[in-house]
């Protein structure tokens, strides 16, 4: 039966990228809610950056528009402010410390399914990407809502300062709102990616038999 | 270089670091088992037979003293090398069966076989005919919670066969099952054992799974306490399964 088992054959063990991205995909789904609650925190905080930064993108775009009618007295045309910037990095920083923290209850409390894949044959380095592709899934989504969302918003908001003539001057800020709309996406992606690391390397590294022990 | 031992031990000593005394769970155990044997290896709750069931099974390491697997020595094997023994050689059957939740049964039983690099429509043809096999072909859609505690332990044993491994080590089998299932699976396992060859080792305080046994390893406090063939266990069965 054990056609493998004479000499010392060395047979690469693998993870296929796309059995990889189904797994993970399946873990996502049956845990639908609480990844949709995590992917909420990246949400809010990538909706926020794009609001703060498509916000003087526009209103640049609008006194651009204005100079002869309006004096430069909006603060708000000179750019994105010392604080704007404080309170984005702050946002981000919650929306990283957030995902770390439910990666972290993710990969605790499948401590025996690590150690099971690792029983049937799995890499450390799977067990890692799998949680790496999860978060990854989650921040690339909630990023690219988030940015909407944040777009949207703005939007609303604009449209109460400057009435229609905001959507007469679309053209001169709608690039550098994708543009920013864009990192958005990637760096939402990344911040989940940094969150889930550390937690998944570690529960990787256990040895299958204590991996396994850990009763929940 | 394949001699008829398949699993032998050289004097493996576990200890774990309690706080700041160190509590020694093996003692030093010299074990050696043969392709195709039925091994059940038998003692009380902390007798240290779990700790080394895990040794043997390549899933922690020992404190001191050695592991040989079809003469490969476990201590001088590289990680990746470690994943390819469990992947290809070993099967394992746990007490609390560990099925991935979020796999249906085929899934659960096709995942080894897709660390083993397996083509997906083998992967299926091989995975429906173990889920047969075991006897629950028409479930193979269904997730782990939808099953009963018996037919989850059978998808365990159909994993554990993915990917024709020589030595099937099971962990308390049964420990979690009624009696006629407890029977049903180990009747299964014994069937591996006679028409496939597969060396089995098991864990158990099962007196079960001693009529079945080629050899009973009994542990105590960390070391072989004795080591009977069958022949001479017939009659202390016999009494003892009486009082089940």
């Amino acid at each position: 039966m054990a056609q493998e088992s004479t000499g010392p054959v060395r047979r690469q063990i693998q993870l296929p990228f796309s059995e990889a991205i189904k797994i993970s995909f399946q873990s996502l789904k049956i845990r639908f809610w609480r990844s949709m609650i995590t992917t909420a925190g990246i949400l809010l905080g990538i909706a926020f950056f794009v609001a703060v930064l498509s916000g003087s993108e526009i209103s640049q775009a609008m006194s651009k528009r204005e100079t002869i009618v309006t004096t430069i007295d909006n603060p708000q045309a000179e750019g994105v402010s010392a604080q704007q910037i404080w309170l984005i990095v702050m946002s981000l920083i919650v929306c990283v410390v957030g995902i770390a923290n439910s990666m972290l209850m993710a990969v605790t409390e499948r401590f025996r399914e690590i150690g099971t894949m690792k029983c049937l044959g799995a890499l450390n380095r799977f067990v890692v990407e799998l949680f790496l592709l999860e978060s990854g899934f989650q921040g690339l989504t909630g990023a690219f809502i988030g940015s909407l969302v944040g777009f949207m918003s703005i939007m609303l908001l604009s449209l109460k300062d400057y009435g229609l003539d905001l959507f007469r001057s679309f053209p001169d800020y709608i690039l550098g709102i994708l543009m920013y709309m864009g990192i958005a996406c990637f760096l939402g992606m990344i911040l989940a990616i940094v969150g889930a690391a550390g937690p998944a390397y570690r529960a990787a590294q256990l040895p299958p038999a204590e991996a396994m022990r850990v009763e929940l | 270089m394949t001699s008829d031992i398949t699993v032998k031990t050289e004097g493996v000593v576990k200890e774990y670091r309690m706080g700041g005394t160190i509590l020694q769970a093996l003692k030093g155990v010299d074990l050696e088992i043969s392709r195709g044997e039925y091994i059940s290896i038998m003692g009380p709750s902390g007798s240290g037979k779990s700790t080394l069931f895990n040794m043997i099974g390549a899933l922690d390491k020992p404190s001191r003293g050695t592991v040989y697997i079809d003469d490969l020595n476990l201590l001088e094997l590289s990680p990746a090398e470690i994943a390819w023994l469990r992947c290809w050689k070993i099967g394992y059957i746990f007490q609390t069966f560990n099925l991935i939740p979020v796999m249906t049964a085929l899934e659960n039983v096709t995942l080894p076989m897709i660390f083993a690099g397996i083509s997906s429509e083998e992967r299926r043809k091989r995975g429906i005919k173990l889920l047969e096999k075991v006897g629950l072909g028409e479930r193979a859609d269904h997730k782990p919670t939808e099953l009963s505690g018996g037919q989850q332990q059978r998808v365990a044993i159909a994993r554990s066969l993915a990917n024709n491994p020589s030595i099937i080590l099971a962990d308390e089998p049964t420990g979690n099952l009624d009696l006629k299932t407890g029977r049903d699976i180990i009747s299964l396992l014994k069937e591996m054992n006679e028409n496939e060859n597969v060396t089995i080792i098991s864990a158990t305080h099962d007196l079960k799974m001693l009529d079945v046994s080629d050899r009973v390893v009994y542990i105590r406090d960390g070391m072989v306490e004795r080591i009977k063939a069958r022949e001479e266990l017939d009659i202390e069965v016999g009494k003892v399964e009486g009082q089940e």
